[in-house]
């Protein structure tokens, strides 16, 4: 498909001797929401860890195949990762602001390593990313504080917002709501499916109304093994794999 | 907005070469520091056995030390001396070390137990060489005369705070339940500490122990006026006793060759029985040893 | 203590633990309580009377000149019985702030490399001979400084150095190989063992995240050290570097045996020297006047005190960044 801007083919990730993933294929549509759900340890977390090359930062672990960005392989001898992270954001599980940066300091973290320093550009762009991550109202007047003074769910959008500052065209969301209350996950969702309109994101939950709730398409994992995968609405009313039937009326998981 | 993408693409590819180089350039560095940490280990070590080993025989290992001029003679005094003194010490500083450990892991919570902790740690910066002063106040003065006690005294001085830190550490990794178990079974506490607490970490103790023993047996400045040295084989603890790190100063800062090859004949010795302490006990009680060291 | 420490001790045990617990058990567990309890008192004990002690010994010199004038006068000259330490201050902490200028940034370098660089079995490999080089005794680190560094140092770097830097007072000749330079040297080493493996705990209470976020935002791997891994841990680094100075201050035998002992103030860093605790390991067993053992004694209160603080200091300082990573992880 031509609008396809990740492509994922025979993507294999080991921890060690333990085999984490098994021969995945996958396609994620631009400007779409796509959830991989399964039960814990399944192999979905390791799955989008594969796709901006940070699983490999785990000792010992490794992979193998094809992960095509744009038509380009990421995993090519001659890629490099820190420029393939760029491009690929992630936001992870439990928010991890850098506990010595101001709220500021955190959200352009990324522009200043790129090297942009001027302070109007990188005022304007904290800015325009607190207020994609719909935290703007909550910490303007609080910006020189410590990003780990916010709560955990502003922290989280804060993390959102410094992933968003460099404009990457793809967003990796590892379980973001996961360590929140229902409040701060709502407000996540919501934001989620906002962004939509700006760049791709795939994301992680073992939330299945949540995946029901904002994603186009969804990706069933089991055992490292990618069950199944199709639109969100049919995946869960009419679904094609025995598996798949039995995990989302929780027979299992 | 496209406008800014456009921007960090622009200083991105400007300066990503530069950061690259940059950050190969410091992994260079940091390997450089660690190069030279362990090429300074191995000249030290290199040069011990280099100039030590070849004056290493029986003679040496067996006489007592001749006078100036005389060749031959060894340091079968400074030997027995070492052990005797580093004996006496850990006969006190042993049992004083792990039941301030069993202490503080056992019943160690509120202000009490943090002042002792804190005061062992203190006691363990103390520098050696006022340890030598306490003690030459505390028994020298008040014995009138040097001796291996009070070398002893200082050594065990030592090593109580390093032995009372490595117990407790190692007491509460004892996961609670079994505590639990034994004392719902009907057993007294102290049994319990003894019979199951302290049991199950005895490798870990006995690697403490060991570590403390390799410490002090290298120890020169707190011995200097309290067992001061002795040119003579002494096994009476009351008067002063040659050791081998006091014998190796003595030797190193003489000037004479013959005295200058025993010093690193003494020190290949010396090092040997440090290293092998520290060695042995890594691989004799590998599991709770390296489970807390890292 | 609030929680009683013996639970089986309060009012309402069932009568199952009743028939169990008869008296002399519950007298033997509290005998027990009590002797460790009594012997971890006289751990403190030992440290305070160590401090007693030392200031009673030192009175004389006290009384006949006062701390202030003590380590102000710059003369320490036995025959004559002036007692200065000004001199030996002067060593010790140009000494021991040499070698922390060297040993920290090589420590820093080291931990980084073990921790966040080396592949695992390197960096086992770097960690352990780090580790050994903590094993050394000090007497060995003397020897060597004394027959392979302080030659060395003597024949090519000094008069290297002098020739380059000569202009320099800090520089100035001549080369006498022993001196303030040769014992900071051998400082370093000593102190390098402390130094890295305090960081190395620092570092490794930083959460895994952390790094994550800098890698996950295209960070270099030292970008990413740099910004998840110093900047979080410049209190974790002071309190390392801190411990370091407080052994640097009070080693011994190594600085005694390289250092020239000289008790002299020379601008000087290759000019012969004189630390507290090298005066005190020279003089001591050989001083017969009163006033004489009595100013060693100060020396020797003197540097307990300031180690005392450097240490405290620096491991509430520890203490306190290492317990508040946890927390976060």
């Amino acid at each position: 498909m031509p609008d396809d801007i990740l492509s994922v083919e025979g993507l294999c990730a080991w921890f060690g001797e333990h085999q984490a993933l098994k021969s995945i294929d996958l396609n994620v549509a631009s400007h779409s929401v796509t959830a991989l759900i399964g039960p814990s340890g399944c192999g979905k977390s390791t799955f989008v860890r594969c796709l901006n090359r940070l699983h490999e930062e785990v000792p010992g672990a490794s992979a193998s195949g094809k992960v095509l960005l744009q038509g380009k392989n990421i995993y090519d001898a001659n890629v490099d990762p820190v420029l393939i992270r760029r491009k690929v954001g992630m936001v992870f599980q439990k928010p991890n602001p850098f506990p010595a940066l101001s709220v500021f300091d955190n959200v352009v973290a990324g522009l200043k390593l790129a090297g942009i320093r001027r302070k109007s550009v990188l005022k304007e762009v904290a800015e325009k990313s607190l207020r994609q991550a719909a935290l703007w109202e909550e910490v303007k007047d609080k910006l020189d504080k410590a990003g780990t003074s916010l709560s955990g769910g502003q922290q989280q959008r804060l993390c959102i917002a410094r992933a968003l500052a460099v404009e990457p065209p793809i967003l990796l969301m590892d379980e973001p709501t996961s360590a929140l209350d229902p409040i701060s996950t709502a407000k996540i969702e919501e934001l989620v499916v906002q962004l939509k309109k700006d760049i791709t994101i795939i994301m992680v939950t073992h939330n299945m109304q949540q995946a029901a709730r904002i994603s186009d398409r969804t990706a069933f994992f089991l055992l490292g093994e990618l069950i199944e995968f199709g639109d969100t609405s049919s995946l869960f009313t009419v679904p094609k794999e025995k598996k798949t039937e039995q995990y989302i009326t929780g027979k299992f998981g | 907005m496209s406008s800014l993408r456009g921007q960090i693409r622009d200083f991105t590819h400007l300066r990503y070469k530069r950061r690259k180089l940059l950050s190969l350039f410091i992994s260079f560095l940091l390997s450089l520091s660690a190069l030279a940490a362990a090429s300074c280990l191995i000249s030290v070590f290199g040069y011990v056995i280099w100039k030590g080993l070849p004056h290493v025989n029986l003679d040496f290992l067996l006489s007592l030390p001749k006078p100036v001029g005389e060749t031959g003679g060894g340091m079968f005094n400074a030997f027995l001396g070492t052990l005797l003194m580093v004996f006496l010490g850990s006969v006190v500083g042993i049992p004083w070390g792990i039941l301030t450990g069993v202490y503080l892991s056992e019943y160690g919570r509120g202000k009490f137990a943090f002042l002792v902790r804190f005061s062992a740690d203190m006691l363990a910066s103390v520098p050696s060489i006022v340890v030598g002063l306490f003690i030459y106040v505390l028994i020298v003065k008040p014995m009138r005369g040097f001796s291996a006690l009070a070398g002893a005294a200082s050594l065990a001085l030592i090593m109580i705070p390093i032995i009372a830190r490595n117990t407790e550490e190692l007491l509460k990794l004892v996961p609670n339940h079994l505590r639990e178990a034994g004392l719902a079974l009907g057993i007294p506490r102290w049994k319990v500490i003894l019979r199951i607490v302290l049991r199950g970490s005895l490798g870990g103790i006995t690697t403490g122990v060991m570590l403390a023993i390799a410490r002090v047996a290298g120890e020169t400045a707190p011995l200097l006026f309290t067992a001061l040295n002795n040119r003579f084989l002494n096994l009476n603890p009351t008067q002063p006793m040659a050791s081998l790190p006091v014998q190796i100063y003595t030797y190193a800062i003489a000037p004479f060759d013959e005295w200058n090859q025993q010093a690193w004949a003494g020190a290949f010795v010396l090092v040997i029985f440090v290293f092998v302490l520290n060695l042995g006990t890594r691989w004799l009680v590998k599991p709770t040893a390296l489970g807390t060291r890292d | 203590m609030k929680s009683s420490p013996l639970p089986m001790n309060n009012q309402n045990t069932s009568v199952f633990e009743k028939i169990i617990l008869r008296k002399d058990v519950r007298f033997a567990d509290r005998v027990f309580f009590w002797i460790t309890r009594l012997i971890a008192l006289l751990l403190v004990g030992l440290l305070v009377s160590m401090g007693l002690f030392l200031l009673n010994a030192s009175s004389l010199a006290i009384r006949s000149s006062g701390i202030v004038s003590f380590v102000s006068t710059s003369v320490w000259d036995p025959v004559k019985e002036v007692y200065g330490a000004l001199p030996v201050v002067y060593g010790t902490l140009v000494s021991s702030v040499l070698s922390l200028i060297i040993a920290f940034p090589l420590s820093i370098g080291i931990a980084l490399f073990v921790n966040e660089l080396a592949p695992a079995a390197i960096g086992r490999i770097v960690g352990f001979l780090v580790e050994m080089l903590a094993a050394i005794p000090s007497v060995i680190y003397g020897l060597w400084g004394v027959f392979v560094l302080v030659p060395f140092l003597r024949e090519y770097l000094q008069p290297w150095l002098i020739s380059k830097l000569g202009f320099f007072p800090l520089f100035e000749g001549p080369a006498y190989g022993v001196g303030l330079f040769s014992a900071g040297l051998i400082l370093s080493l000593m102190i390098i063992p402390t130094i890295s493996s305090i960081s190395r705990e620092v570092f490794a209470a930083i959460p895994r995240g952390q790094r994550e976020a800098a890698l996950a935002l295209g960070a270099t791997r030292w970008e990413m050290m740099k910004l998840s891994v110093l900047e979080s841990s410049k209190a974790g680094m002071f309190g390392a570097m801190m411990l370091g100075l407080g052994r640097a201050l009070g080693e011994t035998m190594a600085v005694t045996m390289v250092i020239g002992n000289r008790a002299q103030i020379v601008a000087s860093l290759f000019a012969p020297a004189q630390t507290m605790s090298s005066v005190i390991a020279n003089e001591y067993a050989e001083a017969t006047s009163d006033l004489h053992l009595s100013s060693l004694a100060l020396v020797g209160l003197i540097l307990f005190v300031v180690t005392f603080v450097t240490s405290s200091l620096a491991r509430l300082l520890v203490w306190r960044v290492t317990r508040s990573q946890r927390k976060l992880k």
